[in-house]
Parts: C-alpha cells; sequence; structure tokens
C-alpha cells in the first residue's frame, strides 16, 4: 500500500490537461466553422468529427499505430523534425487522445456557438465590431458554458481512455503509463489493494467532475440573447 | 444633411428586392410595407447584413458598396446604425455595460454624442447598473437605441422597434424617438407596417410592396394615396392632420388643438401651449352633417367643403374627400359615409358642410 507509485496519476493529469489544451484551440475554429458554414459537406465534416464516439478504441489505436510508425505517414516526418517517434511517447499519446476526445469537446462548443446564433454578432458588428473583436468579446462570453462543459468532458474522457493509449503508448513507466494502464497491469499480476485504489480514485474524481459540470450548469445558464 | 443613394438587388430565390432612390436624408425616413415586402431586407442590405445584396450603396458621398467595383463594406465599417426588432442586448453585460460596448467602439468624430446625454434623452439612469434579462420590452428597446447613438452612426435604421410592444408601450416611445435626429443630428430610417407610428414620426415616407418601392413622399401626401391604404388595410384608412396645441382643459382631460383656423379637442397631450402635434383621423370616424348639430355629444364639429366623393356601386359606403383649410391645397379629412346617406343628403362636390369627429376617436395620445 505505501509503496503506491504516484507516476501514473500527474502522467494522466498532464495528459488531459495538455490535451484539453491543445483541443480548445483547436476545437474553437473548427466548431464555429460547423456552427456558421453552410457548405454541402459539412455532414461529412460532422460525421468525421463523430467517428471517434462510435469506434473501438482498438480500431483507432490501430490506424493512428500505422500513422504514427517511424515509417508512417506522420511518424516519419515528426521522427526527422524532433528525432524522436511518435510510438511509445508522449508527445504520441497526446495526438491520440485529441483525436480520441476530439467530439467531446467540439460538439458542445458547436452546440453553444449555434445557440448563440448570428444575431448578437450582427448586433456586435453594426456598433462597429471587427469579427475577430465580436468573437472575443460577444459570441465566446455567450458560449461560456459550452467552453465549461467541452473542457471537463474532455478532459474527463482523456482521463479514462485505454484502448488507445495501450495500443499507441505501450507502458511505459514516465512516459505513456497512466492510470488505466497502471491498474490493468495491477490487476494482471493481482495487486488488488493498489488497483482498488487507482479505480476508486478515478471513479470518485469522475464523479466529482461529473457533478461540477452540472452544477455550473445550473448556476450559469444558457445566456439567451 | 447627407443623402442616402442606394441602388440595390438581393434575390432570395422567390423573393426578390429591387430598389432605386435617393432619399434626402434630413429627420425621420419611414420605409413602410406589409410584412414580407422586403423591408427588413432593405434595412438589412444598406447596413451590409444582407450578404446576397448586390448593387450601389452611397451614403453622404461616401461609397459603402459598389458591386460593379468590386467594393463592399463591411457593416463594421459602415458607420450605420441599426436597432433591431428583438433589441438584441448583450446578455453577459448589465445596461451600462451595453452602452458602453458601443461607447467603446465609436466611430471617430468631433460631434459623437456624449454618454450622460444619451441617457438623459432615453431616461435610462435609473436601469444602469440593472441586468438586460429583467427588462421590460419598452425598457430593452431603449437601451438598444442609446447604445445605438452611441456608436456615433452617420444614419440610424431602425427596424420595427416597436413591434413587439402592446398600444401603451408603443405611445411612450414615440416621442423619444422622434426627437432624436435633432438632439444628436442624427438621419433616422425607421421601418414600420404600422400606419399610426408612421404618421406620428415621418417626414418623408417610402413604401415598399413585393420588394419595389411603389410610392414615395412628403408624409400628408403619402398616407393619402391608395398604396399606403393597402398596408394599413381599407378599414383604417385616413388622413393626417398638423395642429398646434391651443390649450389644455384639464379638468377633462382634454387638449385644444387649432388645425386649419379652427378648433378641435381631444383626448390630452403632454404638450406644452403651441407646440406641433399631428393626428391622425381614420375616415370611418368621421361624419358628415349639412349644419352646424346641436345637442349632439361629438365635440368636434368643422367647417368644411366636398371636394370629392368617391362611390364604388358594389359597396355600401362611398368616401368623401374634405377640404378644411380656407386656402385650397390645405388640411384635408376624409368621411366615409354610406352611399345612401350621400344621396339622401345630396352631397355634391364644392358644397359647404359639418365634419363631425368624435373625440374619443383618437388613438391614445402619444
Amino acid at each position: 500500500m505505501n509503496d503506491l507509485d504516484l507516476g501514473p496519476v500527474w502522467l494522466t493529469l498532464r495528459l488531459a490537461g495538455v490535451t484539453v489544451a491543445l483541443l480548445l484551440l483547436i476545437g474553437t475554429p473548427l466548431a464555429w466553422w460547423l456552427a456558421h458554414t453552410r457548405t454541402r459537406v459539412k455532414p461529412l465534416i460532422e460525421a468525421l468529427t463523430a467517428l471517434p464516439l462510435v469506434l473501438p478504441p482498438t480500431v483507432i489505436g490501430f490506424y493512428l499505430l500505422v500513422l504514427f510508425a517511424p515509417a508512417g505517414v506522420l511518424g516519419e516526418p515528426w521522427l526527422r523534425l524532433t528525432g524522436q517517434t511518435l510510438t511509445f511517447s508522449f508527445s504520441g499519446l497526446v495526438l491520440a487522445s485529441m483525436i480520441y476526445s476530439l467530439p467531446f469537446v467540439v460538439q458542445p462548443l458547436q452546440g453553444a456557438f449555434e445557440a448563440v446564433g448570428r444575431g448578437p454578432l450582427e448586433a456586435a458588428a453594426v456598433l462597429g465590431a471587427r469579427p475577430l473583436d465580436a468573437f472575443f468579446s460577444v459570441a465566446s462570453p455567450l458560449a461560456l458554458r459550452g467552453y465549461v462543459t467541452a473542457s471537463v468532458l474532455g478532459f474527463a474522457h482523456t482521463l479514462g481512455e485505454f484502448g488507445v493509449v495501450l495500443m499507441v503508448g505501450g507502458n511505459i513507466p514516465g512516459r505513456t503509463r497512466v492510470i488505466s494502464i497502471a491498474i490493468y497491469e495491477q490487476v494482471e499480476t493481482l495487486n488488488f489493494a493498489q488497483a482498488h485504489l487507482l479505480s476508486a480514485g478515478l471513479l470518485l474524481f469522475s464523479f466529482a467532475v461529473l457533478v461540477l459540470v452540472y452544477a455550473l450548469n445550473r448556476r450559469f445558464p444558457v445566456h439567451a440573447a | 444633411m447627407s443623402a442616402l443613394a442606394f441602388d440595390l438587388t438581393v434575390d432570395h430565390g422567390a423573393f426578390a428586392l429591387r430598389t432605386c432612390e435617393t432619399l434626402p436624408l434630413t429627420g425621420i425616413t419611414a420605409v413602410m410595407g406589409a410584412s414580407g415586402s422586403g423591408k427588413s431586407t432593405l434595412l438589412r442590405a444598406l447596413a451590409g447584413l444582407e450578404p446576397a445584396a448586390r448593387g450601389r450603396v452611397e451614403l453622404g458621398g461616401v461609397v459603402l458598396q459598389d458591386t460593379a467595383a468590386g467594393v463592399c463594406l463591411p457593416p463594421h465599417r459602415r458607420g450605420i446604425g441599426y436597432v433591431f426588432q428583438d433589441a438584441r442586448l448583450f446578455a453577459h453585460r448589465n445596461v451600462s455595460g451595453n452602452l458602453r460596448y458601443a461607447l467603446a467602439r465609436a466611430r471617430p468624430g468631433a460631434a459623437a454624442p456624449n454618454f450622460d446625454d444619451v441617457v438623459a434623452a432615453l431616461d435610462l439612469a435609473p436601469l444602469l447598473g440593472r441586468r438586460v434579462g429583467g427588462l421590460s420590452g419598452g425598457e430593452r428597446q431603449r437601451v438598444a437605441i442609446a447604445r445605438a447613438l452611441l456608436a456615433n452612426p452617420r444614419l440610424l435604421l431602425l427596424d420595427e422597434p416597436l413591434a413587439a410592444l402592446d398600444l401603451k408601450r408603443k405611445a411612450e416611445l414615440l416621442p423619444y424617438i422622434r426627437q432624436l435626429p435633432e438632439r444628436f443630428g442624427i438621419p433616422l430610417i425607421y421601418v414600420s407596417h404600422a400606419v399610426e407610428e408612421v404618421a406620428q414620426l415621418a417626414n418623408e415616407v417610402l413604401i415598399l410592396s413585393a420588394g419595389q418601392v411603389v410610392a414615395r413622399g412628403e408624409v400628408h401626401a403619402v398616407l393619402q394615396q391608395p398604396e399606403a391604404e393597402a398596408v394599413s388595410g381599407h378599414f383604417d384608412a385616413g388622413v393626417v392632420l398638423d395642429g398646434r396645441v391651443d390649450g389644455q382643459v384639464p379638468e377633462y382631460a382634454l387638449t385644444e388643438i387649432a388645425v386649419a383656423g379652427q378648433r378641435m379637442s381631444v383626448p390630452r397631450i403632454d404638450a406644452a401651449v403651441g407646440s406641433p402635434v399631428r393626428l391622425r383621423v381614420r375616415a370611418r370616424d368621421v361624419a358628415i352633417a349639412l349644419q352646424r348639430v346641436e345637442g349632439i355629444s361629438i365635440r368636434n364639429q368643422l367647417a368644411a367643403r366636398v371636394l370629392r366623393i368617391t362611390r364604388d356601386s358594389t359597396s355600401a359606403n362611398a368616401e368623401v374627400l374634405l377640404d378644411l383649410g380656407q386656402d385650397p391645397g390645405g388640411a384635408h379629412l376624409r368621411a366615409r359615409v354610406t352611399r345612401e346617406a350621400v344621396t339622401t343628403l345630396g352631397l355634391a362636390e364644392t358644397q359647404r358642410v359639418w365634419a363631425l369627429v368624435k373625440s374619443v376617436s383618437f388613438e391614445p395620445p402619444q
């Protein structure tokens, strides 16, 4: 008990944090575009974005492994640029988690932007606000709840991933051994006490996070313009 | 003052707007039309909010859009303010925050409206700290108008700002709007399908039907044209009379108005003696007598002369156009009476008659 290795916990929190931060950066323009576009390929892009929701993690993991391999489409240039492989590395895990958790960030954001609608943006424009100004001063504050939901769901979902990590990252302490992998290993080696600790910790944390989301949603109702 | 010239086409498939006008922007110009006639589309196209708009817009010598030359300024660079029917206040800011949002982005200019002046003009001081969610419809529109003014536009467009309000609130808001052009030196284009509002506010009127301008001109003239009647509906057709407050009768809550050298009394109007007022008199509220009538409750008896009688043999009604003044081309009244009455009274053109108007037939005064 007292020699419980907290390494996987810190690694998992770091992975989830970095993943969500990057996803918010990339997901915002993507969700904005999906909310406002009138292009005919919109359903195609929406389906692509939602794919990680329905695919078995092993399928995602398998294709990512193919892409990330040192001779793969992504792995080869990455290796050339950074001198490191994408497979079995923290960077590879971040990239894989971003794809795995993409819908959990993009969908709440898209929903929030659609709820805000064009009305407040037009109102901002005729008051002299440039489009980027209108986005930061009107659209994003009004979509605040979407940002909270997206961050928390993206974070919690990354915490719980297993299959993709196992396929792409393996089980390297300090680099790719996240909580879910550590639990799996403790169970395999019949260390049930440690498995309990980590599992119960993850369970309580996830529950607390979800309670927080629902509580926030009550406190800050969606702003109807 | 500046002029607005536009030659715009907006094609929305089933509906198309085609307009080419030059408006001398003084005071309040009204754009009237039934629902779906293209009023809002025209306003949105002027403001740059209608991506499908093609053509030319020029405001005070500055070209805002010229599709042929590849020029199309985005809305935030046109210097045109817009008050939406649904106010569109920012829910994440309070009233003061909404106003300061506009102030921070105001078009640079020496004559920019001052924050305190705008707040005073629209009576917003008690509301400044309030959240916008708790405001009434009339309060929301006052904030929206103030916010639009603070952006210091060269022209302010109002898209049916009173449409969502009840009669009483409408009447409360009209005086706020009427004073704006003079007080802040900003011309207004006011869109409405309500003849009462247009009659109260506008100098110049433009009537749209199915995406085209079908009538245009000075308010009294346009409101008597059949195109205006198509908007107001035949039932509510009438005329607009310009008068002056001649005195108050507090005891009976009445106001005396001098119109065309005669006197009328209407339900109380809060205005000083001598100030100009406009009365809209519906044709259906006017009766005709051959001589002055004694022992009758109707207070307004105006000496008039029959100018024209319009009869339609399929209808029970006839319309009688009456001249109120001594000078020709002065104030007119329209009376809707039965054809039978015209025949029985023997009404004929140039005949001297009395026009009877019930005081209570006037809309709740502003």
